[in-house]
């Protein structure tokens, strides 16, 4: 478990984040959701100790980072996929990690394989790489320790959709056998289908935060009918908001009602179902748009 | 921290993993990785390897170049010496200034959160590197001294005593911590490396300059330039009072800006 308390950094005058407290559970994929430079990056870096925090804490399994005798076997840390020396091959950087850890040198062959680098692209220099090789042997590094704790830094940044597909995979099964993972994204498509829980950071404050499901739900349903108008004022006199979209409405409550008012209404629906996706772009785009530096043009 | 950590499981816990003993990291252990570093990269490999070449082809140019009567071991010293004192110090600038170029101290010190413990572990394996290249350089030149004589068909002159080689590990053991020094003030590369030329190319230079223009200074100089000071390690007998001068400008020169440049490693944050 993650859990950070009321943490503030600040840069002179600039505040980068600002009052954040969240925890990351044990057995969840936490996602952490933010436009670029809305204080993700700075927030995990105080995590592993890399950056002195104005005021507040952050603990991983109740202890503060430095307090871990060997980190790496405790939590496993990916924070810039290009921080990699370019003149060391895949092999070697990873056992590196290996020999600071003091494992058995067979772990390197061993997660090379799990993280999909084949013996001739771990032989290569990291100058040689793709971004999604680079993601795979920094996720190789925060995962050759075997740890509890996994904290990765915008990791599905190039990797292509199978690659999205593999991470999803892996870190799905690093929750279920009780591990924590917290990964950030700037990219809500990214983090959604990874995510159980969401944080929404929005220069440097928490803007929402709670299970996808919740999140979700909150979003409310997507409906298209054969009618749209009819169907509006029923879901109206029912005191339900709606929002027209293209041949169908976005209704603020969940399709259960949107359906029997339908029935009451005598609507023939053409599609219902929860706007997830739509819904929580939406969201993200309304709760960071006053923040995110796009935030004039959208 | 000598004492090992069990990772705490809570037995309420359904998927609780298997608990198992952690034990600290061992500073041996980061010396080993920092040295391992210093060697893995073709840049690193051949700074290194750079060592040896330049020990045998300073040696063979003696050979090839001296008079008969210059065939002495101190000949061979000085020759060696002086290509090296240039190779040591930009092997301890890039020892520290490599994690942030190349950024890899992201993963350095989120490893080993302790910073005093890596740049600790990296000055003893910087140090290890230099005195092994000493000893490296002490063999090739007597065996160009051996070499030589025998061309020569004269008796080989050994006249490098133990104290002389040690003033001379000692200076290049300074010169090495002026890399180290500045590797960690500046923290970039190009940076520590123009700084290590200013300091031992311009600055000697400079306040040569001005000890032969101004009287003033002319006593005054031994007091303030360092590499005036360290020079005489290679060919003077030092006395108490060259001692004391070492004392003094190194402690200006080196030791104040290494205490302030650690510290900053220490504080600064690492992006």
């Amino acid at each position: 478990m993650i859990s950070v308390e009321s943490l503030t950094k600040q840069y002179g005058r600039f505040t980068a984040v600002d009052h954040v407290s969240f925890t990351a559970a044990t057995g969840r994929v936490t996602g952490f959701l933010g436009p670029n430079g809305a204080g993700k990056s700075t927030t995990m870096r105080v995590m592993v100790g890399l950056t002195r925090p104005t005021t507040g804490r952050v603990t991983i399994t109740g202890r503060d980072y430095r307090e871990l005798v060997n980190p790496g076997l405790e939590v496993g840390v990916l924070l810039d996929a290009s921080a990699q020396h370019a003149g060391r091959t895949g092999r070697e950087i990873l056992t590196i990690a290996q020999q600071t850890m003091g494992l058995p040198k067979t772990q390197v062959a061993e997660t090379l394989a799990r993280v999909g680098l084949t013996e001739d692209e771990a032989g290569r220099r990291v100058r040689d790489y793709s971004l999604g090789m680079r993601q795979r042997l920094g996720i190789a590094t925060a995962l050759i320790g075997d740890p509890e704790v996994l904290i990765l830094d915008e990791p599905a940044n190039g990797l292509d959709p199978a690659g999205i597909r593999w991470m999803r995979d892996l870190l799905r099964g690093f929750a279920n056998d009780g591990g924590t993972v917290l990964l950030s994204s700037h990219l809500l498509h990214e983090i959604e289908v990874i995510a159980d829980d969401l944080i929404v950071i929005g220069q440097g404050r928490i803007v929402a935060q709670g299970s996808k499901s919740e999140l979700l739900a909150s979003a409310g349903t997507l409906v298209r009918a054969t009618d749209v108008d009819t169907l509006a004022r029923a879901l109206h006199e029912a005191a339900v908001v709606t929002t027209p979209i293209d041949g169908g409405l976005r209704v603020d409550a969940d399709p259960e009602l949107v359906g029997a008012t339908a029935h009451r209404a005598g609507v023939v629906l053409r599609e219902l179902r929860p706007a997830d996706g739509a819904g929580l772009e939406e969201m993200f785009l309304e709760l960071t748009a006053d923040t995110a530096r796009e935030g004039a043009a959208a | 921290m000598s004492t090992a950590t069990a990772v705490p499981v809570s037995s309420s816990d359904a998927v609780a993993r298997p608990a198992r003993t952690i034990a600290p990291i061992p500073t041996s252990r980061l010396v080993t990785v920092e040295l391992r570093k210093m060697f893995d990269t073709r840049a690193g490999f051949w700074l290194m390897a750079s060592v040896g070449i330049i020990s045998v082809l300073a040696t063979a140019a003696v050979i090839i170049w001296a008079p008969d009567e210059a065939i002495t071991q101190n000949n061979f010293s000085v020759a060696i010496g002086m290509p090296l004192s240039v190779v040591l110090p930009i092997i301890a600038i890039l020892s520290v200034t490599g994690e942030y170029s190349q950024r890899t101290g992201l993963t350095t010190y989120t490893l080993v959160p302790w910073r005093g413990r890596v740049l600790s572990a990296k000055l003893v394996a910087t140090l290890l590197v230099g005195v092994v290249a000493m000893f490296v350089a002490l063999a090739v030149g007597a065996l160009g001294n051996l070499l030589g004589s025998a061309l020569t068909g004269l008796d080989a002159v050994w006249d490098v005593s133990l104290a002389e080689f040690g003033t001379i590990v000692l200076a290049n053991v300074l010169g090495m911590l002026m890399g180290f020094m500045l590797g960690v003030l500046f923290r970039s590369s190009a940076a520590a490396i123009v700084g290590y030329f200013v300091y031992s190319f311009v600055l000697p230079v400079a306040l040569g300059a001005l000890a032969a223009f101004q009287e003033w200074f002319r006593d005054l100089q031994p007091w303030v330039d360092v590499q005036f000071a360290i020079t005489r390690l290679y060919d003077v007998t030092m006395t108490a009072e060259y001692w004391q001068q070492l004392g003094v400008t190194t402690l200006v020169w080196l030791w104040i800006p290494l205490a302030l440049g650690l510290r900053a490693v220490l504080r600064a944050e690492v992006k």
